[in-house]
């Protein structure tokens, strides 16, 4: 008989990292279906081609062995699905295939593959096509457009290492005006145009040039959530502190700042909050780190938007955090068991099954007293003071 | 996140819920045929090995003392069979060195009955007596860490035990000898709670079951009741939801009572000895007969066995009569562990001895190690499980990275090292499958012996 001697422990729970991340895509896919409904043809070239892209470069870089993760743990999926998503539906494709090939070169391989980047693959490629495309990047096109199933937007298929055409001659040929390729932020960034909150949520009404639904995002990972894929605490906590803060703002004066409604649902909040900023690798492993760094995120995010020049913050927030996100680690340790304020103090957890002492629920002494909650620990017990007082008598 | 612990109905913090896989806790209590030969080793419990009272050639009878303590944390051992003395000398052991140990070999027409012990008036003992009386059974904690249990019932001057805990939770998957002792042995149990209580000074026993074991409760709560008033204080039974690792003497406190050990220190900080079932039991069935421990409860079970059950087997039968008894398909069996599935040690060899520590045999077989078989390691990805399930409240994904880079010492500075008592449960839920509890074993016997290295 041969047998192996392996460590304890000798089971495993059924996940693993492949599974995490087929779960990330499946969540993925109503999402990227509903940008396709939206934006049609151009839409699904862009995702196509962008994935590819990422898929290709993440296989070339494990051939040439500078990282150690292949495309068969679907992370390079991923990270293609959200950088289409995060960039206009119309988007040339040879930038989008460009951006890709960035976000997993510079943001994964060169740091040595999944598990060992410090920001967000996606968000290092489109702040790389940010910065290379400032143009493209900023052209939206209207969604909903009569004919996005038979024909791409003309800037999908400019040529390798052109600009794109203007599409304002191509939208009056469709009877659009230019403001129409406009997104809800950069309407209010620029034109002090506020988008009502229905529009926002589900953006089906109108032609508005928004990205993918925010309310189909949040469905989604909400399922994410509760399966345990992605950690509650982070969306939560940039959504309340990019809340907060833009609620404090609007109190203070309302006719300067949007309200908060609009800058949770607009642009690509709900989108970095619940997709991007969870990256398990690029966030924090402490739970309290995690509140910290969704905390930063949800501020930044809100004073970029308000105080700097572009009309979008999230990216940047969201980069800033994952740099930020080994120190807020640091900082945020978990208080091992037996060293926590409880120990020292002696103090029990509530609705504990038993007290401490065994004095007090002794069957025989029948006029023992059920202890009080002592919140000064150092005042006399019951029975100390009862022995007191007991020489006056 | 106390308060979503709390609202939970959460015993303690973290933990996992691992498949309970408890198919053996329908099957009685049956004895194992006597093994042809027995190994006794010298060393089965935490403390300094005994010293052989016997040589080679000389006849025993079951039930003799053949080994005494050589220190005050070591314990007697007696005679598993009547029969002969083989060799006193190295024999394999589960860990792998050899060691020390008496072999018996049986005489084929002995009764094996346990002639030696001789019955004692435990009502008259003092305290110290009956410390002694414990010592003298070679009596350590059956529950799987093997420490002597006349130490750990001997209250240091100066401390005050009010509370006994008895540990009933066997939280490890597949075990299931304490939860059929509880059942069967109840009268027993009760016995040895009330001994132990006299030898500490407790004036109450808590016994504490995992609410999967609502049965043995229940027969607990009924023998209970039959037992009445006693002059010793009182004894309750308690159901505390299931969870891993429960078993472990700080969780367990903390299901009962909400409160945390400080760390580094023992539950006698807080007044109470903790101590488990299958000892409390055996303590109550030698005791007053004066026998020593010759044979104890072992759970044998997996897919590689064909009669798992759960058996009353000698102190030192080899492993391979016990699985051949058992039925252990040879083609099958991939793994055979000592203990439970998540802190249980791989054997090295089947001719290894059962020893007092052993709480079960598990042949587990491809079916139950596929998972561990077809991974693949992935670094971290910081998913944050292992945090979420460390009991410990450690950051075992940090720790591992640390490990990885030999950064041994701020792993003990910084992170807490030696708070983990390798419970497993990270490495359980690691997506990565990085085999972290096994890092940590590592790189704690580093420190160990640079320390040792440092005081030389």
């Amino acid at each position: 008989m041969t047998i192996e001697i392996r460590p304890a422990p000798h089971l495993h729970a059924p996940r693993d990292v492949p599974l995490i991340m087929r779960h990330v895509v499946w969540s993925l896919l109503p999402v990227c279906a509903f940008f396709v409904y939206q934006y049609g043809l151009s839409a699904l070239a862009s995702l196509l081609v962008v994935t590819a892209s990422c898929v290709a470069t993440e296989r070339l870089f494990a051939r040439t062995g500078t990282q150690a993760s292949d495309i068969g743990d679907f992370s390079a999926v991923i990270t293609g699905l959200l950088l289409a998503l995060s960039l206009p539906p119309a988007f040339p494709l040879w930038m989008g295939a460009v951006a890709g090939f960035v976000a997993i070169a510079f943001g994964k391989a060169m740091t040595g593959g999944l598990g060992r980047n410090v920001f967000n693959p996606a968000l290092v490629g489109r702040a790389f096509a940010q910065a290379a495309f400032p143009q493209a990047i900023a052209t939206y096109s209207p969604s909903f457009l009569p004919g996005r199933f038979a024909e791409f937007v003309p800037s999908t298929l400019t040529w390798p290492l052109m600009q794109p055409p203007e599409l304002a001659a191509w939208l009056k040929v469709n009877r659009f005006d230019a403001l129409a390729s406009a997104t809800p932020l950069a309407l209010w960034k620029f034109e002090g145009v506020i988008t009502d909150a229905e529009a926002l949520l589900t953006s089906l009404s109108g032609h508005m040039a928004v990205g993918p639904s925010p309310l189909l995002i949040l469905i989604c990972g909400a399922y994410l959530a509760a399966r345990r894929f992605l950690d509650w605490r982070i969306p939560t906590a940039i959504l309340g502190a990019a809340g907060l803060t833009a609620w404090l703002l609007y109190a203070l004066s309302p006719e300067r700042f949007p309200n908060p409604f609009f800058m949770l649902f607009s642009g690509g909040l709900i989108l970095g909050a619940v997709y991007m900023a969870t990256d398990m690798v690029t966030s924090p492993v402490t739970p309290r780190g995690m509140w910290l760094y969704g905390a930063l995120i949800g501020l930044l995010t809100v004073v970029i938007r308000y105080y700097g020049g572009l009309p979008e913050g999230v990216m940047y927030a969201i980069l800033i955090g994952n740099a930020a996100s080994p120190l807020i680690e640091k900082i945020t340790q978990p208080v091992p068991f037996g060293k926590g304020p409880f120990a020292r103090l002696g103090k029990t957890r509530m609705g504990a099954s038993y007290p401490l002492h065994p004095t007090y629920i002794s069957r025989e002494d029948a006029g023992a007293e059920a202890p009080k909650k002592r919140i000064f620990i150092h005042k006399p017990k019951q029975e100390d003071r009862r022995s007191a007082e007991k020489p006056h008598e | 996140m106390r308060l979503v612990s709390y609202l939970r109905g959460e015993a303690f913090q973290r933990g996992i819920h691992p498949p309970e896989e408890k198919h053996t806790a329908a099957l009685p209590i049956r004895r194992l045929p006597f093994p042809p030969r027995v190994v006794v080793p010298l060393m089965q419990h935490i403390g300094k090995a005994s010293r052989a009272l016997v040589r080679v050639g000389d006849e025993v009878v079951r039930g003799q003392r053949i080994a005494e303590a050589s220190d005050w944390l070591s314990v007697p051992h007696h005679a598993p069979l009547t029969g002969r003395v083989e060799a006193v000398g190295l024999r394999p052991s589960a860990r792998g060195p050899w060691q020390e140990a008496i072999v018996i070999r049986a005489y084929p027409s002995a009764t094996q009955q346990d002639l030696a012990g001789k019955p004692q008036d435990l009502e008259a003992m003092s305290r110290a007596q009956l410390i002694e009386a414990i010592r003298d059974t070679g009596m350590v904690g059956l529950g799987g860490a093997a420490f002597p249990t006349h130490a750990k019932f001997s209250v240091p001057a100066g401390a005050e035990v009010h509370t006994l805990v008895v540990n009933g939770c066997e939280c490890e998957p597949y075990l299931t000898c304490d939860h059929r002792i509880m059942l069967e042995r109840s009268e027993w149990l009760l016995a040895g709670i009330r001994y132990a209580m006299r030898a500490t000074g407790a004036r109450r026993a808590i016994i504490g079951i995992e609410d999967n074991k609502a049965d043995a409760h229940a027969a607990i709560g009924a023998a209970i009741a039959r037992l009445g008033t006693i002059p010793e204080g009182e004894i309750h039974a308690e159901l505390v939801p299931t969870k891993y690792p429960q078993g472990s003497e700080k969780m367990l406190l903390m299901a009962l009572f909400g409160a945390e050990i400080p760390a580094g220190q023992l539950p006698l900080a807080l007044g109470m000895v903790v101590s488990n079932v299958g000892t409390l039991a055996s303590l109550g069935e030698l005791l007053p007969a004066g026998r020593g421990l010759t044979e104890r409860v072992v759970t044998i079970a997996g897919s590689g066995v064909k009669r798992p059950g759960n058996y009353l087997v000698p102190i030192g039968t080899p492993i391979s009569w016990l699985l051949e008894y058992a039925g252990a398909p040879e083609a099958k069996a991939k793994e055979v562990i000592l203990g439970g599935p998540m802190m249980g040690q791989a054997v090295a060899s089947l001719d290894a001895p059962i020893t007092k520590g052993v709480s079960g045999v598990l042949v587990l077989s491809a079916q139950e190690l596929a998972r561990r078989e077809k991974a693949k390691v992935y670094p971290c990805i910081k998913c944050g499980e292992c945090v979420e399930s460390c009991p410990m409240g450690l950051n075992p994904s940090m720790l591992g990275m640390l490990a990885a880079r030999r950064e041994y010492e701020t792993m003990e500075s910084d992170y807490h090292l030696f708070e983990c008592f390798e419970c497993g449960c990270c490495t359980y839920v690691c997506p990565s499958y990085i085999p972290l509890v096994q890092q940590f074993r590592v790189a704690k016997q580093i420190l160990r012996e640079r320390k040792l290295a440092a005081a030389r």
